[in-house]
Parts: structure tokens; sequence; C-alpha cells
């Protein structure tokens, strides 16, 4: 094809009458190819710096939950400090992600599957602060249903695996003003020196409705709730018994319990 | 600049103002304005993705069938929009997410449709691209305008710096808790608009209709 002709294909493409059927498919058809070439590549070309904000945002949330966030500090000098381990949720363990010994995915059966995720990693990352050699504190990821989305979040427990140092819910998309209350820095404080575990060993914190009463005898595993956001409560309340409970970090917890009480005697 | 185009870049900013006068663009105006940082990033996107769908429609105007042409404009301003939001995450991570999904929203922000359909499709691309850049001051007039009222009065302070010191921080100003809530935003354009009707009578609208007395009803 020569240029003549491929000018001829242009002008006549361009006489068209504006109304007629090719002209319209044609006109679809070019600025939709346009569009998402232009929307394609800004997405694939912007990628790597994302994830880049992205990992340091989690890094940040962890620094903060855990109480070493500084702002005048930059967070890859502070981050230095967390240890961070990744946990086979079956055993325990601490183990390492290599060739052999690769990640994969768990399905939770339905009757335990609390907080609407059917499945999650087998190995999964926790964070642990130790100063001077001792266990200060350890920090692990939550992950649930609220009402309208997932919500993804850490919780910093004390060395004795029990008492609830921060917790901060980073990600989610509640209804702001109700649900979004659980980022709310007010009613995170409230979970602090709250205990996770009751005597017999279950997971027992958990969000209430209304307010906590001091005679009550439960009050050190109860939360106030958030007015006009039972529903998100109650996903608050699931994501914890997953995450702490059987399914979730419990040997982890129990493991690191019982070396904590090993090395004070 | 000739005095046509400079009309054409100066109308919208007080006297067709988008936001005071065609009452448009109300929804994000309202929801982003809580700070003044994210309300000027978010007029730096819409003035970004308002010149360029402009420039970008007025440039294919005459090629653009009738009955498509809606659909065309909205193809070309979420393909705008979603660029700029991939850009917000890239280079403003923080203020991105505070502003959500707000800019997403842009996509349907009355205003960029608005110009597409009224001023681009009928005119050429220089004219097109004043308009745009004309409407975008006058949105971002206002945004920032009720952004330093609401993060002064609600949080004592601009851009996070503290202004007025607060009772909580020891200082003698109480913040006003309604400055932070969306109706605070209707109070502040509601009273601008008040403003610049006063100072410019020609923007008041003769009421449509007027109740009258049509009959005495004691004499009946």
């Amino acid at each position: 094809m020569n240029k003549q002709q491929h000018a001829s294909i242009w002008s006549r493409l361009l006489s068209l009458s504006n109304d007629s059927t090719a002209k319209i498919i044609i006109v679809a058809v070019a600025i939709c190819l346009i569009c998402s070439i232009m929307v394609a590549s800004a997405a694939v070309l912007l990628r790597p710096i994302q994830k880049q904000n992205e990992m340091l945002a989690r890094q940040k949330e962890i620094l903060k939950v855990a109480g070493l966030y500084q702002v005048d500090k930059d967070i890859a000098s502070t981050y230095k400090l967390i240890e961070t381990h990744y946990v086979d949720l079956r055993s325990g363990e601490f183990v390492a992600i290599n060739k052999k010994n690769k990640q994969n995915p768990l399905t939770i059966p339905d009757d335990k599957n609390i907080t609407g995720i059917s499945e999650i990693m087998q190995y999964q990352p926790v964070y642990l602060v130790r100063i001077d050699e001792k266990l200060q504190t350890i920090v692990l990821p939550l992950l649930g249903k609220g009402l309208w989305s997932t919500i993804h979040g850490f919780v910093a427990l004390s060395a004795d695996a029990n008492t609830v140092k921060a917790i901060t819910f980073y990600d989610h998309a509640e209804t702001p003003g109700l649900g979004g209350e659980i980022s709310n820095p007010v009613w995170l404080a409230k979970w602090k020196g709250k205990h996770i575990y009751n005597k017999q060993g279950d997971a027992f914190i958990r969000v209430i409705k209304g307010k906590v009463s001091s005679s009550s005898n439960n009050a050190l595993h109860e939360i106030d709730g958030l007015s006009g956001a039972t529903l998100t409560a109650n996903g608050i309340t699931n994501i914890m018994h997953f995450w702490l409970g059987e399914t979730g970090f419990s040997p982890l917890l129990a493991r690191l319990r019982k070396n904590n009480t090993q090395e004070n005697h | 600049m000739k005095n046509e185009s400079r009309k054409v870049l100066l109308e919208p900013v007080v006297d067709n103002n988008p936001i005071t006068l065609q009452i448009l663009g109300i929804c994000s105006a309202l929801a982003v304005t809580t700070q003044l940082a994210p309300a000027l990033i978010m007029c730096i996107a819409l003035t970004f993705v308002l010149i360029s769908s402009s420039a970008i429609i007025s440039a294919i105007r005459h090629h653009i069938p009738t009955n498509i042409r809606i659909i065309v404009f909205m193809t070309i301003i979420a393909s705008l929009v979603i660029v700029v939001d991939q850009f917000l995450r890239a280079f403003a991570y923080e203020l991105s997410k505070q502003l959500s999904v707000f800019v997403g929203l842009i996509i349907t922000n009355c205003i960029v449709l608005g110009r597409a359909e009224a001023y681009a499709t009928q005119n050429p691309v220089w004219p097109s691209v004043l308009d745009a850049a004309g409407h975008s001051l006058g949105y971002s007039l206002i945004l920032v305008m009720v952004a330093i009222v609401r993060e002064l009065f609600g949080s004592g302070s601009l851009f996070g710096i503290a202004i007025l010191p607060l009772s909580t921080d020891g200082g003698w100003y109480v913040t006003n808790g309604l400055m932070l809530l969306a109706p605070s935003a209707f109070f502040i354009i509601g009273l601008f608009i008040w403003l610049i009707r006063s100072w410019k009578p020609k923007q008041q609208e003769k009421p449509d209709y007027r109740i009258q007395i049509v009959h005495r009803t004691e004499f009946l």
C-alpha cells in the first residue's frame, strides 16, 4: 500500500457522515483503544512506585502500632528495630520461605470461617520488637470482613502474649462516621490493657453493645461499642477471634508465652 | 490577551462561577474541604482533567457521532481521571488515601461533562482550553475559600500548621466540630453565594413562582 492510498483511506474516513453506522463503530473502537492504552500504560509504569509507597505505609503502620514511630525519623531506619518472621499457622513455629518450603494457601472450613475470608496463606508474617534480647512487643496482622469492606489492621501485644498494647485498623471502607469510627484514635485507645484470652485460654476479647460497665466480670475483655455500627463491631470481634484463636496465631502465642515465662524464671 | 479570550477565561471565576452560579460540582466541594491540602490536590486534579478533556474533545469535535457523544465524553474523562488517580497514588500517597473515592468521582463531576457538552463541542481548541481553565479557577477559588474557613475554624490550623492555639493543647480556641462535618460546607457555600449575589445583583434570579393572594376568603 503506498502513501497515496493511505491518504485516501484516511480522507474517506474523515469525510464519512458522522451519523453513519460505520463511522460510529470506527470512532467508538478508536476511542476505546486509545483510552485503554493510556490507562494501561499509566497503571503499569507507575506500579513499582505505588508498590514502594504501599510497603512504606505498611511499615509505618507497624511502627505506629508498636509505639516506635517518630515523625521526624526516617521510616526505613526505625524499621530496622523490627524483626520479621513468617510463622506456620498450624504449628506456631517460625519458618523460612524458600524454594523447598513454599507459601501455600489454606482453605478455611465453613464452620470456622467467621470473618468471611475463605482462604488464607499458611505462613503469615509477624513482627517482633526485642530490646536487649528481651521480647517487648508482638505485632500481628489482622484481616477480615466488616459490614461493607475488608478491614486490614495490626494488633500489638505485650510479651505476655495476652495484653493489648495498641491496635489499628488502617485500611477499610466502612461508613464514615459510623463503622468508619474503627480508625478513630479515641476508640482505639480503649483497647489498651485489655486481655485477649480468658482463663480457659479462649480468645475472648470482644466489642460489646454500649459501654463496658466496670462491675462486669468480663470488663477486662470488653471494649465499648460504636453506636450505629453494630455490624462493623461484630466484624471486628470475629476478626479478633479468628486471628487470635486456634485458626490463627494462638499456637504461636502459646509458644511465645512459654518462652517468656521460662526466661523470667 | 485579546478581549474575547480574556472574557472566556475570567468570566467563570466570579461572574459565571460553576459552583456559586451554576451550582455544579457541589458533591466534591462538600467532601474534600475539611482540610486545605486535600482540597488543593482536588483542585489540581480537576484542573488537569477539565483542561485535557476539553482540549481532546474540542480537537475531535467534528468527528464525534451525535448518537454516542456522551459515552465518548465519558470514556475520555474516565480515562483521564484514572490516569490522575494513578499518578496521585504514586506521588502523593497519603493525600490520595484522604481523597479516596473523590478523585474517582471527578468522572461524575457535572462541571467536566457540562463544559464538554456546552462549550468544547462547539468551539476550537484554544478557546475550549481557556474556558476549561476559567472554570477550573472558579471551582478552585470556591474550594480553597471553603477549605480555609473549615480548616481554620474546625481544626485551628491551615495546611496542618496550627494557627489558633487549641484549648486541648492549652490555648484559647475551642474547635467548632460542625466545621468538620459535611453540612457546614453547605452553609459556607450558601453564605458565599449570598455575598457574591449581593455584590453582583445581576446574578440574582427571579423567583419562578410567587405566592399571591388571589381572593380574600373573608368576603365569601
